[in-house]
């Protein structure tokens, strides 16, 4: 297993550096030297322009330039947000604090409610209830999140039950422990509710499609005709052998839980990452654009490394194969 | 080849009528886009500024007396209160709405000048089918207008990434070693950003502000170069697959070229998967689009586009008191399931089981 840890980290590196590379490019290419436009601003100093020049060693070529940079942001020393006056590090993570709690939340609520709904499907297939929850599955995935999002912000906003916008209420701090909990859910209720919508249609499909392929084999139709109770075949049998895509899907959901929200985050001013990224987008704040990809770059990756650990300590045969080569049959 | 359309169509609608029905759908919208100035009633830019955030004007068929008439009419609408853009209906004006009336002069087809339109209504009145924005133009007609945009985006952005996902993919995988390894490489590092996050800063690499023509080349630039990589991991491994047949041994054998044969037999052997995966890859580029607009960074104004009609229920209050704005989600989310029934009938048709 630890063979296979080292082997997987390892592959990380090229990645981590050819991403990285590929940020920094992308900045370098932006229109027009942002220290020129600095220095139009009379409220930045010129020492501080000049001590983000030595910083970024911009006099040198770009490869030194690159590397220069590349060893900053080893240590998450990710430059300075003209926007919001604040070294850009501590403006991700006030950010990143919003935007995981409402996708962990999310993360959390689609499983408990997708897992069992895709399970009852598939045990019903093709009866009334399942052709509901296909139904309604089949809604969820063809409607645009965006569009789900102006939909609930129409209802928080008509029936004024949800605020929409702000994460905590005024009074936050004399709330109890519970009170604290529940306004922070009253408060991400509109682009929560649109976030599980989402991601519950998709994993409840796979949770259907993979419960019928394991119902249709053999050794169910043993575990039955041996007199077991098929309550007991469906969730001790079938639901364990089906876990293994699961595995890969709960990784994808970590890889996403930086980025799957962007776009609601923008819409129903959930102040998040996406968020933060789009608004700096929008004023060229350079440093933050930059950096949050390279945040959000490392978040997949290590997101899909997760996924992989966690079906290797699933499945023998994927760590056999993957560290000794061998080919499973 | 119209037989050969026809007998698919046929079998298409045979084995998977949702599917068939969502075809003729898509073919209905993409004849929309091409006439589009001809079938809708204005042209997208025309500002009725005395009439912002109408509410649809209702076509009827009874009047106000109980008296029925074959020919449907609109009633005339009255701002009452220009604050809060509350209007009524004037029942005392009737207009009604006839074919191929007379009104703002438009190119049908970029050439034939013409003032006619497929319908309306004559004199004082206004047929605002789904109500107007905030400077009174009609979202109806802005919406075919916007098809434009949306449908095209889809098909060239599918199109281009498809055409590199399919070289690049087949190139790895029929050559292998150092080619091979050198491509996933790059596949993989593309891969590793989040989608939205990599759209945003690749947009910002240009100006927020550029002609319309200009931002709609880069956002399908944009889309595409983060489209083709995932499939040409796909094609890279049919291409494994594919090399080791009988008939690609003896096309090298007898001397064909590596050209030659990645042309002849690599790709067209790819193809009926490239169909499928192509058809249900079209609704990410059309959201890509309307995300990128919504948000301000896509498609400018005046030219409408899905996207950019959305942002105006950016505003609560104008969400709240004027809902129809939101008419372009649903064509929107009309569109992708069309594009899904059809990608799922043609994995019906074609009878390949694809691995998402």
């Amino acid at each position: 297993m630890l063979k296979y840890v080292l082997k997987r980290l390892l592959q990380m590196v090229p990645l981590v550096i050819g991403m990285t590379f590929i940020s920094f490019l992308i900045i370098k290419l932006a229109p027009g030297d942002y220290f020129s436009q600095l220095e139009l601003n009379p409220s930045i100093s010129r020492e501080t322009i000049e001590e983000l020049k030595k910083l970024y060693g911009l006099d040198q070529n770009l490869l030194v330039q690159y590397f220069k940079w590349l060893v900053n942001a080893l240590q998450f020393k990710l430059g300075y947000s003209f926007a919001y006056h604040k070294p850009v590090i501590s403006l991700i993570k006030e950010r990143l604090v919003n935007t995981l709690e409402l996708t962990l939340t999310s993360f959390i609520f689609s499983w408990l409610i997708a897992v069992p709904l895709g399970i009852v499907a598939g045990v019903y297939r093709g009866k009334l209830l399942d052709r509901l929850i296909t139904f309604f599955s089949l809604f969820g995935i063809s409607v645009p999140n965006f569009f789900l999002a102006f939909i609930f912000m129409y209802f928080a906003a008509k029936t004024g039950l949800f605020p929409i916008g702000g994460v905590v209420s005024q009074n936050y701090q004399s709330l109890s422990l519970a009170g604290k909990v529940l306004d922070r859910l009253w408060h991400m209720a509109v682009p929560l509710s649109v976030l599980v919508i989402g991601s519950i249609a998709g994993l409840l499909r796979l949770v259907r499609s993979v419960i019928i392929d394991e119902l249709q084999k053999d050794y169910v139709k043993v575990a039955v005709a041996k007199g077991l109770p098929y309550k007991t075949v469906v969730l001790k049998h079938a639901f364990r052998n089906a876990l293994n895509p699961f595995l890969t899907l709960i990784g994808f959901d970590i890889a996403g839980l930086l980025s799957g929200a962007a776009l609601v985050e923008i819409i129903t001013a959930w102040p998040g990452m996406g968020r933060l990224m789009f608004e700096a987008v929008m004023s060229q704040d350079i440093f933050v654009v930059m950096a949050s990809l390279y945040i959000g770059g490392i978040m997949l990756v290590l997101g899909n490394l997760i996924a992989d650990l966690l079906i290797a300590i699933n499945d023998p045969r994927v760590r056999e194969r993957e560290v000794e080569g061998k080919i499973a049959k | 080849m119209l037989n050969n359309l026809n007998s698919f169509l046929q079998a298409l609608y045979r084995r998977n009528s949702p599917a068939f029905f969502s075809f003729v759908f898509l073919l209905l919208l993409y004849f929309t886009a091409l006439f589009a100035d001809f079938i809708s009633p204005y042209p997208y830019d025309v500002q009725f500024r005395h009439y912002p955030y109408c509410p649809p004007t209702s076509i009827n068929f009874i009047d106000e007396k109980g008296h029925f008439h074959l020919r449907p009419f609109v009633y005339g609408y009255k701002l009452v209160d220009p604050v809060e853009k509350s209007y009524t209906v004037d029942y005392s004006k009737k207009y009604p709405i006839y074919f191929f009336v007379k009104g703002e002069p438009h190119y049908l087809l970029g050439f034939i000048k013409t003032t006619y339109h497929l319908f309306g209504v004559k004199g004082e009145g206004h047929l605002f089918l789904l109500g107007t924005d905030r400077l009174g133009r009609d979202i109806f007609s802005r919406l075919l207008y916007g098809t434009r945009i949306s449908l095209t985006v889809g098909l060239v952005g599918v199109f281009i990434s498809f055409s590199i996902a399919l070289i690049v993919g087949s190139l790895a995988g029929y050559f292998g070693g150092i080619v091979d390894t050198l491509i996933m490489r790059l596949v993989e590092v593309l891969m590793a950003f989040p989608a939205f996050y990599l759209m945003l800063a690749l947009r910002a690499m240009f100006p927020v502000n550029m002609p319309s023509v200009l931002v709609f080349i880069i956002i399908v630039a944009i889309l595409s170069l983060i489209g083709w990589a995932s499939l040409s991991r796909v094609i890279r491994s049919m291409a494994l697959s594919i090399r080791e047949n009988d008939y690609v041994k003896a096309a090298k054998v007898l001397g064909g070229s590596s050209l030659y044969i990645i042309l002849k037999h690599i790709i067209p052997n790819t193809f009926s998967y490239v169909i499928i995966a192509a058809t249900l890859a079209v609704p990410g580029y059309i959201l890509g689009e309307a995300a990128l607009s919504l948000i301000g960074l896509g498609v400018q104004e005046p030219f409408p586009s899905w996207g950019n009609m959305l942002s105006e229920a950016e505003n609560v209050n104008v969400l709240t008191s004027h809902p129809w704005v939101l008419a372009p989600g649903i064509a929107i989310s009309a569109v992708i399931v069309a594009f899904n029934l059809l990608g799922d009938g043609l994995r019906d048709y074609f009878d390949v089981k694809l691995e998402r």
